[in-house]
């Protein structure tokens, strides 16, 4: 299956007349509308304008994105519309970040530290769990050795769960039940992984939605407890967010920034019909690369994520 | 940058002001940034587009032209319109002539349908019904695990098979309400993405089955543009009967509650305030709208805290503070009502601008228990004369508490804080502050 078909975007709703209108055609009069001219005209932003905030890019971003796009029009002038589009589309792809050598998306890269310590923070149910199953088993199938840190000892049967993730990828987890303290299950775990001298930890949090500020604090704690044991870790935060959140992903990036530097943002749950355009503003605001995409329930489902692709997949249908 | 919605229709409105009338320019403007101010909120863009439009042609039509304030009239235009949106009449659950009531909960992956679930059930309880869950999630890894560790917390029974058949669940867990005399029937299933067309066959199958007299829709609060595409497909799917907002303790503005609605029109009937079972709320159209337009949720919280918080018991304790004779007695029932209210930071969440000033500030059970186990531990006398708490009876009340000295030093100190800070806040005025001052006293983490 193909990266676009498994972000599903190629399943077009059936939708109530009235409510949608096509994005056919949006290409076709994004040419018509722009050849031969210095400047785009209303009618073409409008249309650029719809596509991005319907991918929830977010209208400050749009508006970002749109004046990137007349500059560059207006500088090079006498653009056909497949011009345009490769324009457009490489304002939007500079503004996602890229990944770093330090911290390499691919599985089978070589780390720079021993253990690579991976913390998975986000707010409630966007797929952290389900993250690291899938992470697990990629890094084990590179050769890696894993262990798995059941830090979220809140959430019902939380444990539970990652157990069973752990089972599915064959890597051990340490855990220490459902209401022991998460700073010293982490601090277990990266201890336990040190000893045993793993490649890769990968410590599940609990959701929590960033404006409780204790629950926040929570999470700087873990954070620092397990620079005790291992230098410079965490070496990556990854922020796992729902491509079907709007808005609000902003104010999420930037508290959980704030009470831990993320490194890093997967976005989950693409396989739907949501786009997850916001991630384009939070990767550029806060100068941080996605690293993952989220395509379904199962192990398989996590690809590295491209940056190509990923523009390609909000101008298609 | 995400200014929210009051402060964008304040600027719009300030184009307007100063002028006696509006013209047609201006109040082309102020469509404009009340549009934009609807996308910021996540609603979506061709039901803020024709909500838009819909604004225009009243303003246009009405008086607001020839009106002295013409801002105000087009905030209570636009208000007025949202909670028309949101709300018609308030619609509760509907129950059977015959029990057992059978109540479908569907929705996304992670959307909080068995959270919601659980606390539906302890609602219901609550009410005197006699409710059953059942299981019907038979993919997610522990999920079955995780309805049977909420069930028990409230005590309610769940229905489960080993064998992965969602449909056999229900059909069986139906059979053992009836034989168990149980009246409600509350089916939890998997997530479901609305465009996997075996996983919406499976809810339909389920729903032909078990004829379900409620069907929820649980929806998270904090969803995009998608939210139609979503909420219109399910409800071609299952035409449910009503909508679950979730995680409205986040600082999310909801405008995906006012999409949802306008695409399905389909009653928002609950919402749900953070992770414990008590955090569940009817919805208020209006507060939903207040919230939308970034007023703050004022109205649910006096109400709230209202319901617990006893006018009389309040203004007792004010007399105290103010007569400095507040002593560990009131203050052990204080912490009693606390407990009654719930969640102390949903509470305080509710208000505009709380937030921030909260910083470092929860309140939770676990933080409860040491300090009720302290202030049982002394005599009656020591409670109320916290100033006879000596070295030897600190250690007594440590010993017969569990904790230690420093604890119950800590305790008296920050209960003489607490007095200091409710005396000031009481110049300042007001309840709120003063259950603001409580909340701080017994500060420190939730978990
Ligand atoms: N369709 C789809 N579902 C996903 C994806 N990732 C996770 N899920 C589902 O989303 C739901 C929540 O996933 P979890 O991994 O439990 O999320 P979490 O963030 O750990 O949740 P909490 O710990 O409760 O905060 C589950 O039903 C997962 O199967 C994805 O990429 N696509
Ligand atoms: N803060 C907050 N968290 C909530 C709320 N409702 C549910 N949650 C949390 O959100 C996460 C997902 O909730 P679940 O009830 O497991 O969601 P679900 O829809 O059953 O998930 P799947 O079965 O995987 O599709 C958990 O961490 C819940 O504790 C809420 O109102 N507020
Ligand atoms: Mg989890
Ligand atoms: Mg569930």
């Amino acid at each position: 299956m193909g990266f676009l078909e498994k972000l599903g975007f190629k399943k077009k709703e059936s939708l109530e007349a009235g409510l949608e209108k096509s994005r056919e055609g949006i290409v076709g009069k994004l040419s018509r509308a722009i050849a031969g001219k210095d400047k785009v005209d209303d009618e073409v932003l409008d249309d650029l304008e719809e596509i991005l905030i319907r991918s929830d890019v977010g209208v400050p971003t749009t508006l970002k994105i749109i004046k990137r796009v007349e500059e560059r029009v207006a500088r090079d002038k006498y653009l056909n519309s497949s011009e345009l589009q490769r324009i457009l589309r490489e304002e939007i792809i500079t503004l996602l970040k890229e990944n770093t050598l330090e911290r390499p998306a691919e599985f089978d890269a070589e780390l720079p530290n021993h253990p690579h310590v991976v913390l998975i923070v986000g707010v409630n149910g966007v797929g952290k769990t389900t993250t690291i199953g899938k992470l697990a088993n990629l890094y084990k199938l590179a050769g890696k050795s894993v262990v798995l840190g059941a830090a979220d000892t809140f959430r019902a049967a939380a444990v539970q769960q990652l157990t069973i993730w752990s089972q599915r990828a064959g890597v051990p987890i340490i855990q220490q039940g459902q209401g022991a303290d998460p700073a010293a299950v982490a601090y277990d775990t990266v201890a336990a992984a040190k000893s045993r001298n793993a490649d890769v930890v990968l410590i599940d949090t609990a959701g929590r939605l960033h404006n409780k500020t204790a629950l926040m604090d929570e999470l700087t704690k873990i954070k620092r407890v397990i620079g005790k044991i291992v230098n410079d870790s965490p070496h990556e935060v990854i922020l796992v967010l729902d491509a079907s959140t709007g808005q609000n992903a902003m104010l999420q990036a930037k508290a959980f920034t704030q009470a831990v530097d993320i490194t890093g943002l997967a976005l989950t749950k693409l396989d739907g019909t949501a786009r997850g355009g916001i991630v384009i503003g939070i990767s550029s605001e806060l100068n941080v690369p996605v690293k993952y995409i989220g395509v379904g329930e199962k192990i398989e489902d996590l690809q590295i994520f491209d940056r190509i692709s990923f523009v390609e997949a909000l101008f298609k249908d | 940058m995400f200014d929210d919605l009051s402060g964008r229709f304040g600027s719009a409105f300030k184009s307007l002001s100063g002028q006696s009338k509006i013209t047609d320019v201006n109040i082309a403007e102020s469509v404009r940034e009340i549009r934009r101010a609807l996308l910021d909120a996540d609603v979506n863009y061709e039901v803020a587009r024709e909500f838009t439009r819909k604004i225009k042609a009243e303003a246009d039509g009405s008086g607001v032209l020839q009106s002295v304030s013409p801002g105000q009239q087009f905030t209570k235009i636009v208000y007025d319109e949202l909670i028309f949106t949101l709300g018609g009449q308030k619609e509760e659950i509907r129950f059977a002539n015959v029990p057992p009531t059978v109540i479908l909960i569907a929705g996304l992956q992670g959307s909080g349908k068995t959270t919601f679930a659980a606390k539906l059930a302890k609602y219901l309880k609550d009410k005197k019904y006699i409710p059953m869950l059942a299981a019907a999630d038979v993919y997610r890894p522990a999920a079955v695990e995780q309805l049977k560790t909420l069930a028990a917390q409230i005590n309610v029974p769940v229905f489960s098979l080993e064998e992965k058949n969602a449909l056999k669940v229900a059909k069986e867990a139906l059979n053992e309400a009836r034989k168990q005399a149980c009246n409600v029937l509350i089916v939890d299933t998997a997530g479901r993405l609305h465009v996997d067309s075996e996983m919406m066959d499976e809810v339909a199958a389920i729903k032909d089955a078990i004829k379900p007299n409620e069907i929820l829709f649980v929806v998270d609060s904090m969803t995009g543009q998608d939210a139609v595409n979503t909420a219109r497909e399910f409800n071609t799917r299952i035409d449910f009967d009503g909508v679950v907002l979730t995680k409205l303790d986040g600082d999310t503005r909801g405008g995906a509650a006012l999409s949802i609605k306008k695409v399905v029109e389909k009653p928002i009937k609950f919402i749900s305030t953070g992770e414990k079972l008590d955090a569940l709320s009817e919805f208020y159209p209006d507060r939903m709208a207040q919230r939308i337009l970034g007023m703050g949720d004022v109205v649910s919280l006096v109400e709230k805290a209202q319901a617990q918080f006893d006018e009389q018991e309040a203004r007792k304790l004010q007399s105290k503070i103010r007569t400095d004779s507040f002593n560990l007695e009131d203050f052990y029932e204080q912490l009693q009502q606390i407990k009654k209210m719930g969640s102390m930071q949903d509470l305080m969440g509710m208000i505009p601008g709380m937030g921030n000033a909260l910083k470092n500030v929860e309140v939770g059970d676990d933080t409860l228990k040491p300090i009720e186990a302290i202030i049982n531990s002394m005599t009656p006398e020591e409670r109320r004369k916290p100033e006879l708490l000596n070295g030897n009876r600190k250690r007594r009340i440590a010993t017969g508490s569990g904790t230690t000295v420093r604890d119950v030093n800590e305790l008296m100190k920050q209960f003489e804080q607490m007095k200091k800070m409710m005396k000031t806040m009481q110049k300042m005025g007001g309840m709120g502050r003063a259950m603001h001052g409580l909340k701080n006293m017994v500060a420190t983490k939730r978990r």
